[in-house]
Parts: structure tokens; sequence; C-alpha cells
């Protein structure tokens, strides 16, 4: 494994998106940060910026409202990313799954590459999962051909504005 | 003037100020009783980032971050070649100044919340250093930087008052808290990312670098008040640099108000009173 790929394998950095979730799974996962587990010895930081992220933890079932704002979060983020859906409303909407205004899981928006079930996961599952997020993200940079550089001046206007409601 | 150890001085530069970034992210971990990222995280992280897409709003943007480096080069390679202090505290202005504008070439607001954050900031650290150089001409008799090495007391023996005002701004500089105000030296969250929002892929590894040749810059002028032995200056310079990460551990962020009156009472008062001392 060259440096490049040694080097990316240990960086990665972390967006956590709570896509209305009852705040369970995101305790979880912000505690994964504390000292008690400790996600940041792996490289990775929660980066409060989409363009800087390679990882996106969403928690949460996806509503119509929460669908564009994810949507828009993961469109910005760069290549090559990885997201995780954490808990089981973020996997498949678990007991809200009847609900009128619940559209499913995190891939009614975002194409999802692991996905970790709990009510809420422990915070050694999310670690877990956020680990399983990085061998997917080995295999993708393997696959990229070179860093693209693309400018927002020709970006949609349903883009550039995040006009959530 | 040796070019090859000026030479080896810029291009170690980036290198030991990344190693030191570890070092401080590994002791804060120690100091808050969790493991910590290996020491090289840094440099893992700037080739991730030169390795991932890149998007930029404008040119504009990525011409400010080129004059950020440059600027911080030029700073650099004053202080290395002993040039007017003077000069230098420009050059590093010019810098930030790059850094501001290229927060304010997009049209994120969270990144001119972060470019007028960090315009106050050199607001507030700046007036020590010039008075720095008052110091070294009244020591050394000439704003040459190369003095430092030939007057017979360390410039701390007789500036005590001004080598703590310029502890005070040392926070600043090194974007530690209680004074992290525009963008954090570790990931603290901003709004949003503060000046750096709209950076990302290799411009953001370009930032990164950038933060490393300033922490070496920043380290040098703590390292010129005891230049004499030259080791006495770099052991000044490190037990400068642990005391900020005992600071950065032991507060947190203050208000960018708190900030402005501290450094401007403090370290202006300070470094004044040191002044006048010889003055008058």
């Amino acid at each position: 494994m060259s440096l490049v790929h040694l080097a990316q394998a240990r960086s990665p950095w972390v967006l956590h998106y709570d896509a209305s979730s009852c705040n369970g799974c995101d305790i979880e996962t912000v505690a994964c940060l504390t000292p008690l587990y400790d996600i940041e010895r792996f490289g990775a930081v929660q980066i409060g910026n989409p363009k800087h992220a390679d990882i996106l933890l969403v928690t949460g079932n996806v509503n119509h409202k929460s669908k564009r704002v994810l949507r828009n979060i993961y469109e910005q983020m760069t290549e090559p990313k990885v997201v995780v859906a954490i808990g089981i409303c973020a996997t498949s909407s678990g007991v809200f799954h009847q609900s009128y205004n619940v559209l499913g899981g995190a891939d009614q928006a975002v194409p999802v590459d692991v996905y970790i079930s709990g009510c809420p996961p422990r915070p050694e599952a999310i670690i877990d999962a956020i680990i399983m997020g990085v061998e997917k993200l080995k295999k993708k940079w393997k696959e990229e051909e070179e860093p693209v550089e693309r400018s927002n001046q020709g970006s949609t206007p349903e883009r550039s504005t995040a006009n959530v409601g | 003037m040796n070019w090859v150890l000026v030479g080896i001085g810029v291009l170690g530069a980036p290198f030991l100020g990344g190693l030191l970034f570890g070092i401080d992210r590994k002791v804060t971990a120690r100091l808050q009783g969790r493991k910590g990222p290996p020491i090289v995280q840094p440099f893992y992280d700037v080739i991730k980032l030169l390795a991932k897409d890149t998007t930029y709003t404008n040119r504009r943007q990525v011409f400010y971050l080129y004059s950020y480096l440059l600027w911080m080069l030029v700073a650099l390679i004053l202080l290395l070649t002993l040039q007017d202090f003077l000069v230098f505290v420009f050059a590093l202005t010019f810098s930030e100044v790059s850094l501001v504008l290229a927060g304010f070439a997009t049209k994120s607001p969270y990144s001119h919340v972060g470019s007028n954050r960090e315009m106050l900031q050199i607001l507030a650290s700046e007036p020590v250093l010039v008075f720095m150089a008052f110091a070294l001409y009244l020591a050394t008799g000439s704003f040459l930087t190369g003095g430092v090495f030939l007057i017979d007391e360390p410039l701390l023996f007789s500036y005590p008052l001004l080598f703590l005002a310029v502890l005070l701004i040392l926070t600043i500089l090194m974007r530690k808290s209680p004074f992290d105000i525009s963008s954090s030296s570790h990931a603290h969250q901003e709004v949003v990312r503060g000046v750096s929002t709209e950076f990302s892929g290799k411009y953001l590894a370009l930032f990164e670098i950038t933060h490393w040749v300033e922490l070496i810059i920043v380290l040098t002028i703590v390292f010129l008040f005891w230049a004499n032995p030259w080791w006495a200056g770099v052991l000044l310079a490190l037990g400068a640099y642990f005391v900020e990460l005992l600071i950065d551990n032991t507060y947190a962020r203050l208000k960018l108000s708190s900030m402005v009156r501290t450094t401007w009472a403090w370290g202006f008062g300070l470094s004044l009173v040191n002044i006048l001392y010889f003055v008058l």
C-alpha cells in the first residue's frame, strides 16, 4: 500500500447529520468522541463542514424536509465519500415506519454504504461502523483515478441555496 | 549568510511545524485521559486532502490562498536571514490579511464571520509585535533581527513584561483557547468552519501547511527573546509551546470582545510600561 493510500486510510473525517432523530443515536455518536471511546485515535475528527468530510453519519428517519437537506449535504461532500446509517431509524425507519411523514431510512435520500442497527447502537458498535466505512473508503480511494477540481460557479439554484423549510 | 542553512530552514519548517501539531494533539489527548492520534497524524491529513477532490467558488479565493502561503514563506525567510524585524511583521500581516480576503472572496456568510473574527484577531495581536520591534531597537540599536545574537544579556532579562505580553498574544497567533476565535488549531467546530468553510481538497491542504509554517514563525519570535546560547532560545520556545498547550486545555474559548479587551489592556499595558522604563 503506497504512502498516499496509508494516509487516506488513517484520516477519515466525520460529519454527523441528524435527520429527525430522537437524539438517542446522536448522543451515542457524539459519545464516540469522548475520552472513554475516543475515535480520534483512528484519526477521525468531527468536522462541521461537508466540504471537508469523508464520512457522513446519518441518524434518524428521513422525512420530506430532511431529505432535501440530506441530499444537499451529500452533494456538497467531495469524492470519495461514504455514508453510514446509524441506528434502526436511519437503516429502515425502525418503529416509525408507518408514520405519515416518514419516508424511510437514509437510503431514501442518499446511497448508504454501511448500516448499523440498534436503538441506539452502542458507541463500540458505532466505532465499528466507522471503521467499516473506512474500509469501504479505502476501496473507493483505490478506484479513483485523479483528484478532480471543480468550480461551483455553474451550480444550479437548487443546490447553491440551502433553502430548507 | 549561509543560504544552505536558510534553504534547509525553509524546507524543514513545514515538517517541523506539522510534527509539533501532531505532538500537540497527542499531548492534548493524554491530558484528557485518552489515547489520541499518532504524532504524524497531521501529515496523514494533508496527504489525504491533497488526494481528495477539490471544489472552489471562484479563482480569487485560490489566489488569496496562494498569497497567504507565499507571504508566510517570505516572512519565514526574512526571519531566518535575520533581516529587519519591522519588515518581517509587515510580511506576516500581509499573509494574515490574505487569509481574511480569501474568506471574504466567497459568498458564504459563515466564511465572512470567520474573516471578521480573523481581522479582529490581527487587530488584537499586531500591536505587541510592533512593541517588540521597538524593544529590539532599544536593546540593539537597529531593527535588524540579527542584533539579538550580538547583545550581552538576552532580551528576556531586560524586557520580561514584554515577554509576558508576547506570551499573551502567542495564544492568539497559535490559535489556542481562550483566544481561538477565528479558526482553532484543533477541530473545534466554528460557525460551520469559519474562514476555511469554502476551502476543500488541495486548497485546504495548503491552508494547513501554512498553519504549520506560521507555528514555526511564532515560536521563532519567542526564540528571539534568548537567542545567545541558541539552545536556550529553543528551550524557551518549546517551553512556551507546552505552556500554551496547558492553557489551551484549561480554558474554554472566550468572547471576541474579551480577547480584544484583554490583549489591548494587558498586552499594550505591559509592553508600554516595559518600553517606557527604558525610554525615560
